[in-house]
């Protein structure tokens, strides 16, 4: 829960999570080593100094930790915990949904599970995704369409396997697909950022919301060109928020474009959790005002209601989340106390 | 060859780099801080050492820029052989060796099923570069008094005289009349769209809300390039004491300089 300092409560769903082990021990290759220190990159580049972390606690965390730092020192309500395979690079995975499902077994009504799949695997995804919505009851996905797979250096949202999977997902009411489009690793392919995938998927499956994290960053443009056609895709603020420290004027500039061509209905808060934890993001992001100039120029404006719905009345929404009924379940939790 | 021959001509080939820029970003190379050495031996053989702000940086841009390196060193007349080398990539040997070799990317990266060739790349960022470029001198057309129908009316010669001062306009300015030139489009009219075609007054705002999205995304990518850049190397070079943020190769130290030959 987050307290304005005025003394309103904010329902806060962080829509990006991991609870990852990268630690030497898991790591397989080189790729894993990299992988990781890629995160680590990331994480030093753009949080402040006191929240930096020394690298092998940024490699594996304890669940103690993410639930503290989440909702204890943290001000989440709940967290979506994302699941990343990259078993190629990492000898049990980096983030799979057996890790995800532990640490939410043990803080109930904290956590929501998000399966993966890859369509590369035939027919064991589809039997993989039946398997998860039995086992884990899972109601979205998270995919990197540029994971590493033997020769395969990454696919298409709309290669003719990946529909299949979206067929089945719509049929068992698996409605939520986060899609990674963002930097880090990335397909040999020729433009290996390119978003249009998202486009065509959106366009055939209505009965999906896509989410398309990091906001295709770095084809911020060409990501929202296509939200502003597909009313089925939401942007997820991951990567792009923590430059409201580092450059407080290019993240107005990025979310008033985002406010312009997405609007305030679909865009979602995410920590990116370890690589950023959610305390002095969603403090800076409440405090948050675009500067003058740019709100003239754009025609857009961050109100506490737009606030309010990134930060968690957008998740709510697509996860359905009952916030009243969710805010009993958790009054008896230890939670963020406001620091004055 | 002595000492300050060799300068003068490691000073030249950081001129030389200084012309080619990441595609993504439109910025030289040399700015991003993505060169770390530049070596000259007596033969004519240039060495340039380059590094990206990330492992998986994207492989298609590594090439490119590789390869425009070995291009734009080679037009020096006294050189006889530019070895760009990529270090700490996922495909920094394919790379390395592909540009050497003269390859293709398709060549070079055959065993990853990389697709068949770039130009497809490198026609997508010429257009974003060229919209980049756009936008900064209308708004610095604007900004100087220029309204709608004066801007998209203006002839090439007039755009000529404007001063658009020493900001981005400024800069942007030569830069746009370049890839004018490139596409042969420097005709009457000094505003264009990448096709070609004339833009009418009433067009312009909604023309120029597109050309922002573009631009808002390549500064935004190239504050985290140079962001990553400093996490990954910033420690080591310390180590090194050649503490260096993002951009400050432009100017290359003297001592850069390796005696190889």
């Amino acid at each position: 829960m987050f307290k304005t300092p005025s003394g309103e409560e904010i329902f806060v769903v962080d829509g990006h999570t991991h609870f990852w082990d990268a630690s030497p021990e898991n790591q397989r290759n080189v790729h894993g080593k990299q992988f990781i220190e890629c995160f680590y990159a990331y994480h030093k580049a753009l949080s402040p100094k006191e929240q930096l972390w020394p690298l092998p606690q940024f490699e594996k965390y304890s669940a103690e930790q993410m639930y503290n730092d989440l909702f204890v020192d943290g001000p989440d309500d709940m967290a979506i915990v994302q699941s990343t395979y990259l078993t190629e690079f990492y000898k049990n995975g980096f983030n799979t949904i057996d890790r995800n499902a532990e640490i939410a077994r043990k803080y109930k009504d904290r956590f929501i599970v998000n399966g993966s799949f890859d369509p590369r695997d035939g027919e064991r995804a589809l039997e993989y995704i039946h398997y998860m919505k039995e086992t884990f009851g899972i109601k979205g996905v998270k995919l990197y369409t540029a994971e590493w797979k033997g020769d395969s250096r990454g696919w298409k949202l709309n290669d003719p396997g990946a529909y299949r999977c979206f067929e089945l997902c719509e049929k068992l009411g698996i409605t939520n697909v986060h899609v990674h489009k963002g930097p880090t690793i990335i397909p040999l392919d020729k433009d290996a950022f390119d978003v249009h995938d998202v486009d065509h998927a959106a366009t055939d499956f209505q009965g999906l919301n896509f989410i398309v994290e990091h906001c295709g960053l770095p084809r911020l443009d060409d990501f929202c060109w296509i939200a502003v056609q597909e009313t089925n895709v939401f942007g997820g603020l991951a990567v792009a928020l923590p430059f409201i420290h580092s450059r407080p004027r290019y993240f107005a500039e990025v979310i008033s474009e985002l406010l312009f061509w997405v609007g305030e209905d679909k865009i979602l808060f995410g920590s990116d959790y370890a690589i950023w934890t959610p305390r002095w993001l969603v403090e800076k992001f409440w405090a948050f005002e675009i500067p003058e100039d740019i709100k003239q120029e754009r025609g857009v404006d961050l109100t506490p209601e737009a606030k309010r719905k990134i930060l968690g009345l957008n998740a709510a929404r697509l996860y359905g989340i009952d916030i009243e009924s969710q805010k009993a379940k958790l009054s008896g939790e230890p939670v963020a106390v406001a620091a004055e | 060859m002595g000492a300050s021959v060799r300068t003068d001509r490691v000073a030249e080939v950081w001129a030389r780099l200084g012309e080619v820029t990441d595609p993504e970003l439109d910025e030289p190379v040399t700015d991003l801080g993505f060169v770390e050495t530049v070596a000259v031996d007596g033969e004519g053989g240039v060495d340039v050492v380059f590094r990206l702000p990330t492992y998986w940086c994207s492989a298609n841009f590594a090439f490119l820029m590789a390869d425009d390196m070995r291009l734009a060193v080679s037009s020096l007349p006294w050189v006889r052989a530019v070895r760009p080398q990529l270090q700490d990539h996922m495909v920094a040997a394919e790379i390395n060796r592909g540009v050497r070799l003269g390859q293709s990317f398709a060549e070079a990266l055959k065993d990853f099923a990389a697709g068949e060739t770039l130009d497809e790349v490198r026609e997508k960022f010429r257009r974003k570069a060229f919209e980049r470029r756009q936008e900064a001198v209308i708004l610095a057309l604007r900004a100087a008094g220029h309204d709608d129908a004066a801007i998209c009316g203006m002839s090439l010669a007039a755009f000529d005289r404007a001063d658009l001062g020493e900001a981005e306009g400024g800069y942007q300015k030569p830069r746009y009349r370049a890839l004018l030139v490139a596409r042969g489009l420097a005709g009457e009219r000094a505003f264009v769209t990448y096709n070609g075609r004339p833009i009418a007054p009433h067009e312009l705002p909604a023309y120029l809300q597109r050309l922002r999205a573009v631009r808002i995304n390549m500064e935004f990518n190239s504050v985290l390039c140079r962001g990553l850049l400093d996490a990954r190397y910033k420690e080591i070079d310390a180590d090194f004491g050649l503490a260096c943020g993002s951009g400050c190769t432009r100017h290359a130290p003297a001592d850069a300089i390796r005696e190889s030959a």
